[in-house]
C-alpha cells in the first residue's frame, strides 16, 4: 500500500481551474445538505450535483473506481454499522441505504477535489480570499512539502531496525512495540527537519512584522460564483423536492 | 487532580457571565430531554465553571507571546505526520470491525488515536490555538489523503481542535501537566462521538450512543493524552525539542 | 527594504566580544570572537567541529533567536547595526537541501522571499527569473522541487537567497550532504553569484580545496573560544596553523590524512554471493542496478562506485538482506550461515549476527536513549549474558573513543561521533560481512581516519567489507576491489 502524494502535477480537469475555495465551499454545501436529512429520496436527489462534479473533475469509469474505492468502503463501513449490527430484530437494510448514499454525497466531492486542486492554489486562494492568517498558510504548506521525505524516512527506519536485528516476527505486541518506536523515531526527525526549515524561512523574512505581498494571484471569478451558486441551487431543490413529495426526514428528531 | 481553580489570572465578570449563560443553557437542554434533575445541575454546574475557566484563559491568551515561526512549522509538521498516521488508522479501523460485531461500539477503544496531536502539539509548542491549529492541519491532510470521509474530517478536527483547546485554555495556558492532557484527550473524545452519531451510526439505541461516547473519552483520554505525554518526555532528551521551553525543562549538560 | 536586484551594496561585519551559551548548556558555543570582515571580502571559516561556526553564521543572519540562549554578551554588527536589527541584508544558505525549500514548484520557492519581504507582485517574477539565470538554474519555474537531485536543489536554494539580494552571503557547509558531482553543481552556482554582484562572502566548509580559489581570506574559530588565527590562506593554511586544524579534522590541502599503503592479503572462504541482482522501483522503471553479480570473500573489501542513480544504495540494501530484489538473489554460502533460503527472507536477528548494515544517516539506526545500551543491544537480543554484553559494549565504546560518552543520547551526538557508535553498534554483534553506505559522507579528516584505520583491522581479522561510496581516497584506502556501476 503506498501512499499517494497530493500536489504532484496540476491537473488539468475542468474543475481544477475554479479558485480552490469555491470548490472546497461547494463540497461543504453538498455535505451540510446530506447531512441535514436520513432519507433515501433527498440523498439520491443530491447525487445530481455529485454527478456534475465527477464530470467536471473529467475522470473516466476505470480512474474512478481506482480512487474512489476509500468512498465504497466507508459506505460498506456505515452500511454495516447500522444495518446488520443495529439492535432490534431483523436487518435494517432499509433504514441504512441512504445512510449508504449520503456517504457517497458527503466524501466523492471531497475526494474529486483532493485529487484534482494543488496544495499551493489552496493555501494562496485560502489566503487571499478567507483572509486565512498567512504565516499558518504557508507554514503548513511547507509541512506539506516535508510528507513524502517523511515517507521515505519512515521506510529507512523500518529497514534500519531490521539491520539492527529487530523484527517482529508474529508477535503482535512485538509489531506494536516495533511500530511505536518506529513512530518516535520518525517524530524526532519530523522535529528537527522542521526546526531546520523553520530557520531556513526565518533567514528569508518569513517573520517580518508587516505586509506580505503574494506573486500568484487566485481571483474568484464569475465562473467560481457560478459553481458555488449552481451547487446551492441543487442542493436547496433537492431537499425542496423531498419536503414537497414528503419524503424529507432531518437527521435530529 | 486537585481541586484548586489553576492560576490564569483573575476572573473577570465577563468569565462568570459566560460561565453562568452556557450552565443554564446546559440545565434547560438536560431537562428538556427529559433526563433526571441531578444530571441536569451536575452538568450545568461543570459547564458553567469549565465555560468561565476557558473564558479567563483566552483571554488571558490575547496577552501570550506570539507564535514563532518555528512553532508554526513544528506544529504544521508534526500535524502532517500524525495525517499520515490517521490514513493509515482509518484502514485499521474497518479491519478491526469484524472483532466488534457483538458489541459495535466496543471498536471505540482505539478512537483515541485520531486526537493524537490536539494534545501531542501543545504540548510541545505551548501556544494558545495550538489544539485547534494542529487538528485542523491533521484532518486536512486526511481528507487530501483521500480519506474515506471527505470533507466531513475538516469539521471533525474543528470540533476537538476546538474542545481540546478548552482543557488548556482552563488552565490559563499555563500548565502543561499530565492531568491537562488527559482532558484534553477526553474533551476531543466528548466532542467527535456525537458527530459520529449524527454521520456514522443514527440507527443506534440511546444504550449503545452513551457507551460509545464513554469508550471514546476513555480512549482520547489514554491514546492521545498519556500517549502524548510520554512522547513529549521521551523526545527531549533527544535534543529535539531545544528550541521549545518544553525541551530545556532538564539538567544543564 | 526590497532593494532593486543587480549589484547589492556589500556589507562590513563585525563581532565584538561575541559570545553564546545554548540553552541547556554549560559549555559555550563561542566566546569572545573579535571580527571585522571588510565589504566584499571573502572569507573561509573554519575550526573543530563544536566551534560554534554554524552558530555564528546563524547569529549573523539574524535568525537566532535569544530565547534560545542561556547567555550571550557582546555584539554582531552588519554595516553598524545588530544584527538582528539588520534582517535581509543578509542570506543564510544550511547544509541540506530537503529542509531549506519550502514551496512545490522551484519558482515559486524563489519568490518566497520576495512575498515576505512585501515586494509587489508584479516585480517578483523578473527578479525570480534573473535569480534563476544568475545561479545557472537549468529548468524552468514549474519543475517540482521534489524532481531537483542535491545538486540543483542546493542551487534552487541558493537562487532564493540571492534573489533577496543580500549584501552578505553567508553559507553553511552547503556541499557537505551533496556528492562530488552536486558539490561541483553548487560551487559553481556560488561562483557565479559571486561574479554578478560581489556580496561579502563568509563560508563554514570542511573541505578545503575546492573554496580556495573563491576565498581571499581564512579565520579559525577554537571551540568556546574566538578567533585563533586570521590571515590569507596562504599564511594560514601553513605553518602550525594548518597543522592543528589537520589534526582537528579540517581537511587541509596537502595536509589529508594519508593511511599507509596496504596489500591486501589473498582473499578467504567465499560468504556472500550476489547473483544477477536487478531492481526496478517502480513498474516501467529503468533497472538501477541492474545484473549485477558479486562474490564477498572472508578478509576481502570491495567498493562499489558509480555515477548518482546507479542504484548503489539498492545493490547496498540487497546485499544487506534488507531489500528483495525485484530480479536475482543474494544467498550466503555454508560458510556464512546454515540458512539456504535468500538473505531478505532471513528473520532480522539471524541476519544482524552475519551481515551487518551500516547506514548512510546514522541517527536512522538508533533504538535505545543511551549509547551503552545501543551498542549492547544487538548481543543482548543474541542471548549473550547481561555483565558480557555490557562488558563488549564498553570495549567497543573505549576503542572507537566513545569511552566518555557511555551515558549520552545517541541524538545527541556530533556527527562524526553518530557515525562512529552506529559502526560499533553493527560490530557488536560480530557480523562476517560488513555492508556500508557512504560512510566517510559529510565527515572531518579525523573521522575518516578512525574509519579507515577501524575498518582495516577488520579487514585483517577476515571480515568481508562492502562500502558504496564516492570518495576516491577511501577507495583507494581499503585497497580492495572496485566494482564500478555502469
Amino acid at each position: 500500500m503506498t501512499m499517494p502524494t497530493p500536489g504532484d502535477a496540476r491537473s488539468t480537469a475542468p474543475l481544477a481551474r475554479f479558485n480552490p475555495v469555491a470548490a472546497l465551499g461547494a463540497c461543504l454545501v453538498l455535505a451540510a445538505a446530506a447531512l441535514a436529512a436520513r432519507d433515501a429520496v433527498t440523498e439520491a436527489l443530491l447525487l445530481v450535483p455529485v454527478a456534475g462534479g465527477v464530470l467536471l473533475a473529467r475522470v473516466g469509469p476505470r480512474a474512478l473506481a481506482r480512487r474512489g474505492w476509500p468512498v465504497l468502503l466507508g459506505a460498506l463501513s456505515v452500511f454495516l454499522s447500522n444495518a446488520l449490527l443495529a439492535p432490534g430484530p431483523g436487518l435494517a437494510v432499509a433504514d441504512a441505504a441512504p445512510l449508504v448514499l449520503r456517504v457517497v454525497v458527503i466524501a466523492l466531492p471531497g475526494l474529486l477535489v483532493a485529487t484534482t486542486v494543488d496544495p499551493t492554489d489552496l493555501a494562496d486562494a485560502l489566503v487571499q480570499r478567507l483572509h486565512a492568517p498567512a504565516r499558518f498558510a504557508y507554514g503548513t504548506l511547507a509541512a506539506l512539502r516535508l510528507m513524502p521525505l517523511l515517507a521515505a524516512e519512515w521506510r529507512a527506519l523500518g529497514l534500519a531496525r531490521r539491520a539492527r536485528g529487530v523484527d517482529a516476527g508474529r508477535n503482535p505486541v512485538a509489531a506494536l512495540r516495533l511500530f511505536a518506536g518506529q513512530a518516535f523515531a520518525l517524530f524526532v526527525a519530523a522535529v528537527r527537519r522542521a526546526a531546520r526549515l523553520a530557520t531556513a524561512m526565518d533567514a528569508r523574512g518569513f517573520d517580518t512584522a508587516g505586509p506580505r505581498t503574494i506573486a500568484r494571484a487566485q481571483p474568484f471569478g464569475r465562473r467560481d460564483a457560478l459553481l458555488l451558486g449552481a451547487t446551492l441551487l441543487l442542493a436547496v431543490a433537492a431537499t425542496a423536492t423531498s419536503v414537497a413529495l414528503g419524503t424529507w426526514e432531518p437527521v435530529l428528531g | 487532580m486537585s481541586l484548586t481553580i489553576p492560576h490564569g489570572g483573575p476572573l473577570r465578570p465577563l468569565d462568570a457571565a459566560v460561565g453562568v449563560v452556557l450552565g443554564a443553557v446546559t440545565l434547560l437542554l438536560v431537562l428538556a430531554y427529559d433526563q433526571p434533575r441531578s444530571a441536569a445541575i451536575g452538568g450545568a454546574l461543570v459547564v458553567a465553571v469549565g465555560a468561565g475557566l476557558v473564558t479567563r484563559g483566552v483571554r488571558a491568551s490575547r496577552s501570550a507571546a506570539p507564535w514563532r515561526t518555528v512553532d508554526i512549522v513544528v506544529a504544521a509538521v508534526l500535524s502532517v505526520a500524525c495525517g499520515v498516521v490517521f490514513w493509515a488508522w482509518a484502514y485499521l479501523w474497518d479491519a478491526v470491525k469484524p472483532a466488534f460485531v457483538a458489541f459495535p461500539p466496543g471498536q471505540a477503544l482505539i478512537y483515541g488515536m485520531w486526537f493524537l496531536p490536539a494534545a501531542l502539539v501543545p504540548l510541545i509548542v505551548r501556544r494558545p490555538g495550538a489544539a485547534v491549529f494542529a487538528e485542523l492541519v491533521a484532518a486536512t491532510v486526511e481528507w487530501m489523503l483521500f480519506s474515506q470521509f471527505g470533507p466531513a474530517v475538516i469539521v471533525y478536527g474543528l470540533v476537538q481542535g476546538l474542545l481540546a483547546e478548552c482543557a488548556f485554555a482552563a488552565t490559563g495556558y499555563r500548565r502543561w501537566t499530565l492531568g491537562v492532557a488527559l482532558a484534553a484527550g477526553a474533551l476531543a473524545g466528548a466532542g467527535a462521538a456525537p458527530l459520529d452519531w449524527v454521520y456514522s451510526y443514527p440507527l443506534w439505541s440511546v444504550a449503545w450512543k452513551l457507551a460509545y461516547l464513554g469508550i471514546v473519552v476513555v480512549s482520547g483520554a489514554l491514546l492521545t493524552g498519556l500517549l502524548s505525554w510520554y512522547a513529549v518526555r521521551a523526545l527531549a532528551p533527544t535534543g529535539a525539542l531545544s528550541a521549545f521551553a518544553a525541551g530545556r525543562e532538564r539538567e544543564l549538560v | 527594504m526590497a532593494a532593486e536586484p543587480g549589484r547589492p551594496r556589500p556589507v562590513a561585519v563585525e563581532a565584538r566580544g561575541w559570545g553564546w551559551r545554548h540553552a541547556g548548556r554549560r559549555a559555550w558555543a563561542l566566546r569572545g570572537v573579535d571580527l571585522r570582515v571588510a565589504p566584499g571580502e571573502r572569507v573561509l571559516v573554519l575550526g573543530p567541529s563544536g566551534a560554534g561556526k554554524s552558530t555564528l553564521l546563524t547569529a549573523l543572519a539574524g535568525v537566532l533567536d535569544p530565547a534560545a540562549a542561556e547567555e550571550q554578551e557582546g555584539e554582531l554588527l552588519l554595516d553598524g547595526v545588530a544584527a538582528r536589527a539588520a534582517r535581509g541584508r543578509a542570506g543564510l544558505l544550511l547544509q541540506d537541501p530537503q529542509s531549506q525549500l519550502v514551496m512545490a514548484r522551484s519558482g515559486d520557492d524563489v519568490a518566497f522571499g520576495l512575498e515576505n519581504t512585501a515586494v509587489p507582485a508584479d516585480r517578483i517574477w523578473p527578479r525570480v527569473d534573473a535569480a534563476l539565470e544568475t545561479v545557472g538554474f537549468p529548468y524552468g519555474r514549474d519543475r517540482a522541487t521534489a524532481a531537483l537531485s542535491g545538486g540543483e536543489a542546493q542551487r534552487l536554494a541558493l537562487a532564493g537567497v540571492v534573489a533577496m539580494a543580500p549584501g552578505l552571503l553567508l553559507l553553511d557547509e552547503p556541499t557537505a550532504n551533496l556528492d562530488p558531482e552536486g558539490a561541483d553543481v553548487v560551487l559553481a552556482g556560488v561562483r557565479r553569484v559571486l561574479d554578478a554582484s560581489g556580496p561579502t562572502l563568509l563560508v563554514v566548509e570542511h573541505r578545503v580545496a575546492p573554496w580556495l580559489p573563491l576565498v581571499d581570506r581564512v579565520v579559525v574559530l577554537a571551540p568556546g573560544g574566538g578567533v585563533v588565527a586570521d590571515g590569507p590562506p596562504s599564511r594560514v593554511l601553513t605553518g602550525s596553523v594548518g597543522t592543528a586544524l589537520a589534526a582537528d579534522g579540517v581537511w587541509v590541502p596537502g595536509r589529508e590524512p594519508a593511511p599507509p599503503p596496504r596489500t591486501p592479503p589473498p582473499p578467504g572462504a567465499a560468504l556472500l554471493e550476489a547473483a544477477d541482482v536487478t531492481h526496478r522501483h517502480a513498474k516501467g522503471a529503468p533497472p538501477r542496478p541492474y545484473g549485477v553479480s558479486l562474490t564477498l570473500h572472508a578478509g576481502e573489501a570491495v567498493s562499489v562506485t558509480g555515477r548518482n542513480g546507479a542504484g548503489k544504495t539498492t545493490l547496498s540494501l540487497a546485499l544487506g538482506g534488507l531489500l528483495r530484489p525485484t530480479g536475482g538473489t543474494v544467498t550466503a554460502t555454508a560458510a556464512l550461515g546454515p540458512d539456504r533460503r535468500p538473505l531478505w527472507r532471513w528473520r532480522a536477528a539471524a541476519l544482524a549476527a552475519r551481515v551487518g548494515t551500516v547506514f548512510q544517516q546514522p541517527e536512522r539506526q538508533f533504538l535505545t536513549g543511551r549509547a551503552r545500551d545501543e551498542v549492547a543491544l544487538g548481543p543482548r537480543r543474541a542471548g549473550v549474558p547481561e555483565q558480557e554484553a555490557l562488558a563488549r559494549a564498553d570495549e567497543l565504546l573505549e576503542r572507537l573513543g566513545l569511552g566518555r560518552l557511555a551515558r549520552a543520547n545517541p541524538h545527541t551526538l556530533s556527527g562524526g561521533e553518530q557515525r562512529r557508535l552506529s559502526v560499533a553498534t553493527t560490530l557488536a554483534a560480530a557480523p562476517a560481512v560488513l555492508v556500508l553506505d557512504e560512510p566517510t559522507f559529510g565527515q572531518d579528516a579525523r573521522t575518516w581516519a578512525e574509519l579507515v584505520a577501524l575498518l582495516r583491522g577488520l579487514l585483517d581479522a577476515g571480515t568481508a567489507v562492502c562500502a558504496v561510496t564516492h570518495d576516491r581516497a577511501f577507495v583507494d584506502a581499503l585497497a580492495g576491489r572496485e566494482l564500478r556501476l555502469p
